[in-house]
């Protein structure tokens, strides 16, 4: 099979297939039980450390050991 | 040691730039040569002269860098809207294409310096500027890689300063939004590289538990941005030493790869980026948390899964397969919905606290960028409908849309991103006068309407005189007789712009009396009562 026909016929199957459930999966993430706390938590980094960087040992934002997700 | 590779590599490079500049086979390309030549020698020297010398360890966040891009966005920025109401006149009185400037000044060769003055040069300084304030407060951390972030922004310069010179002097590629040549891509390419590697090292380094969606929104723009460029551009150079250079792809498939990079460069550079300013600065001026945090990741997820699929739009009605253009336009379609969605993110950020548009100038700013966002947003879908864009393309519509997005959503935000950097970059209580930025706000405001308000007149009309047919199947007028008729609308528009730039010189003098005119507050910073 020539490359394109390859390629083509990859990309409107798998690859179709494989962004579409990595989108739908974002949303499943988004609305994930226990999130509501996490994302509070980040909408509101904006208002920290405003002026200076987070010391090294007291770690500037609270509850983050309790992070359930332990997001990188 | 690193002084010592840095001036050998400066050494080096001043060298073959004067090489380079003596083989030259064009104007253009000896011009930067010389120009290379004489960064590094200085560069050099300044190195040699403080080689050895004791450096202070860095401590807090790093700003002077934050700084310089709050005031070169503001030097573009003007820089860019002058050329551009000067080119705007030019239209209207083609007087204005001087004899004298014949192939340096012509409406021809200061287009290009315009369009990339105000994206690249002011817009691409505003990202890059408040990136690097974003990402730090965000991540609680300083910026990774030491004095790389100044290599980022000079560097950043010297393309801009590259890019604007060669296009007075002939040097283009001629693909839109892209057309510097392949030695400043290539430099491009560097500097780029360096601005991604200080971003994510900051966010690798962060204290924060969560990226905030911010630096998501500019991380995307930045790795995006970075494809486009490599790709759009592949090219073989005529000559080492000349500026020409000839594009590895031909015919529709160039056609198609340059609206790949050109609309991509509006989704990622003017969407995504401008949308990592809207979802730290409003929140920041509000005082108040975004609207939804759970709808700015739906935002992000589905803005670029969406976006890049739809530069097919820019070429209905060419040699591109029908399938392609239907799905570049679908695309765009369903682009409706991040886009909206984003926008009512940003309004809604300011629920319960609607008294701050009638009492903050600078909130009453983001507010009315984020409306040309959702208005713009609304009606670039709508011109990429094939039926609609059979009306609207190649007519002066299309300047007005681009223009309502650009001087609406792109200048408002980065406007009120300026007015907010400034007092605290600067250590001062407040900005110099509420008022100013009143005046700011509706000269700008009405500039815009002015402007989009004849672009529409003028480009429908043109669009109408230009398929019309009498009973015999002719047609009815000349292209002369559309731009005649043109005429007046050109006048407003140009009027528009005129008030815009009135605007924007207001705002330079209202930051630099903030910045020159008051007493540092004093040096502890007090924890604000409002937070």
């Amino acid at each position: 099979m020539e490359t394109y026909s390859l390629l083509r016929h990859f990309a409107d199957s798998w690859m179709l297939l494989a962004l579409f459930i990595f989108f739908i999966g974002t949303w499943f993430w988004a609305f994930r039980p226990g999130s509501r706390r996490v994302h509070e938590d980040a909408a509101n980094s904006i208002f920290r450390n405003e002026d200076a960087p987070a010391e090294d040992d007291a770690d500037g934002s609270q509850d983050n050991n309790t992070d359930p997700e332990g997001q990188k | 040691m690193w002084d010592w590779i840095k001036i050998a590599v400066l050494g080096i490079t001043a060298l073959l730039a004067a090489v380079a500049a003596n083989f030259a086979r064009d104007l253009a390309f000896q011009v930067h040569a010389l120009l290379v030549m004489a960064v590094a020698a200085g560069l050099f020297i300044y190195t040699v002269r403080t080689a050895g010398d004791e450096k202070p360890a860095p401590a807090g966040y790093m700003d002077g860098v934050v700084r310089a891009g709050v005031i070169a966005t503001a030097f573009w920025g003007i820089a860019g809207f002058l050329v551009g109401t000067f080119i705007a006149f030019q239209l209207a009185f083609p007087q204005l294409n001087f004899d004298f400037l014949q192939g340096y000044g012509n409406f021809g060769r200061l287009r290009p310096l315009h369009t990339s003055a105000v994206i690249f040069a002011f817009g691409g300084n505003a990202l890059i500027a408040s990136s690097f304030y974003v990402v730090q407060r965000t991540s609680a951390a300083r910026l990774w890689g030491g004095n790389t972030a100044w290599f980022v922004f000079w560097g950043y310069q010297l393309f801009i300063v590259l890019a604007a010179t060669g296009y007075l002097m002939g040097a283009t590629q001629s693909r839109e939004y892209a057309e510097p040549e392949w030695y400043v891509d290539l430099w491009l390419t560097v500097v780029w590289v360096a601005y991604l590697g200080v971003f994510l090292g900051t966010i690798i380094k962060r204290k924060e538990p969560h990226i905030y969606v911010a630096n998501w929104f500019y991380l995307s723009f930045i790795v995006t941005v970075a494809m486009l460029h490599v790709v759009n551009n592949l090219a073989l150079p005529v000559s080492l030493t000349g500026s020409r250079s000839v594009s590895a792809m031909a015919g529709v498939q160039d056609a198609m790869t340059q609206w790949w990079y050109g609309h991509n460069a509006v989704g990622f550079f003017l969407t995504a980026g401008f949308l990592g300013m809207m979802y730290y600065f409003v929140p920041k001026q509000a005082e108040r948390p975004v609207f939804s945090y759970k709808l700015s990741i739906i935002h992000f997820w589905a803005l670029i899964f969406i976006y890049i699929w739809a530069g097919p739009h820019h070429l209905h009605y060419t040699a591109l397969p029908d399938w392609a253009s239907t799905l570049g336009m679908v695309f765009s379609i369903v682009l409706w919905m991040p886009s909206w969605g984003g926008m009512i993110n940003g309004l809604m950020t300011l629920s319960g606290a609607w008294d701050k548009i009638r009492t903050d100038p600078i909130i009453r700013m983001m507010v009315i960028s984020i409306g040309f966002y959702g208005m713009s947003t609304f009606e670039g879908p709508m011109m990429s409908i094939r039926a609609v864009n059979s009306l609207s393309h190649y007519t002066d519509w299309t300047i007005g849309h681009v223009h309502s997005g650009a001087l609406g959503w792109n200048g408002m935000i980065t406007f009120g991103a300026l007015y907010f950097l400034t007092p605290r970059l600067w250590n001062r209580a407040r900005l110099y006068s509420l008022s100013l930025v009143n005046w700011h706000f509706w000269l700008a405001t009405i500039g815009i309407v002015l402007y989009a308000a004849s672009m529409w007149v003028t480009g429908i009309m043109e669009g109408l005189m230009w398929r019309e047919v009498d009973s015999q199947g002719f047609l009815v007028n000349s292209f002369a007789d559309t731009v005649s008729a043109k005429f007046p609308m050109y006048v407003v528009r140009g009027l528009g712009g005129v008030l815009y730039l009135s605007g924007a010189l207001i705002m330079c003098y209202n930051l630099w009396m903030t910045v020159r005119g008051q007493r540092q507050v004093s040096a502890a910073p007090a924890a604000t009562p409002a937070e």
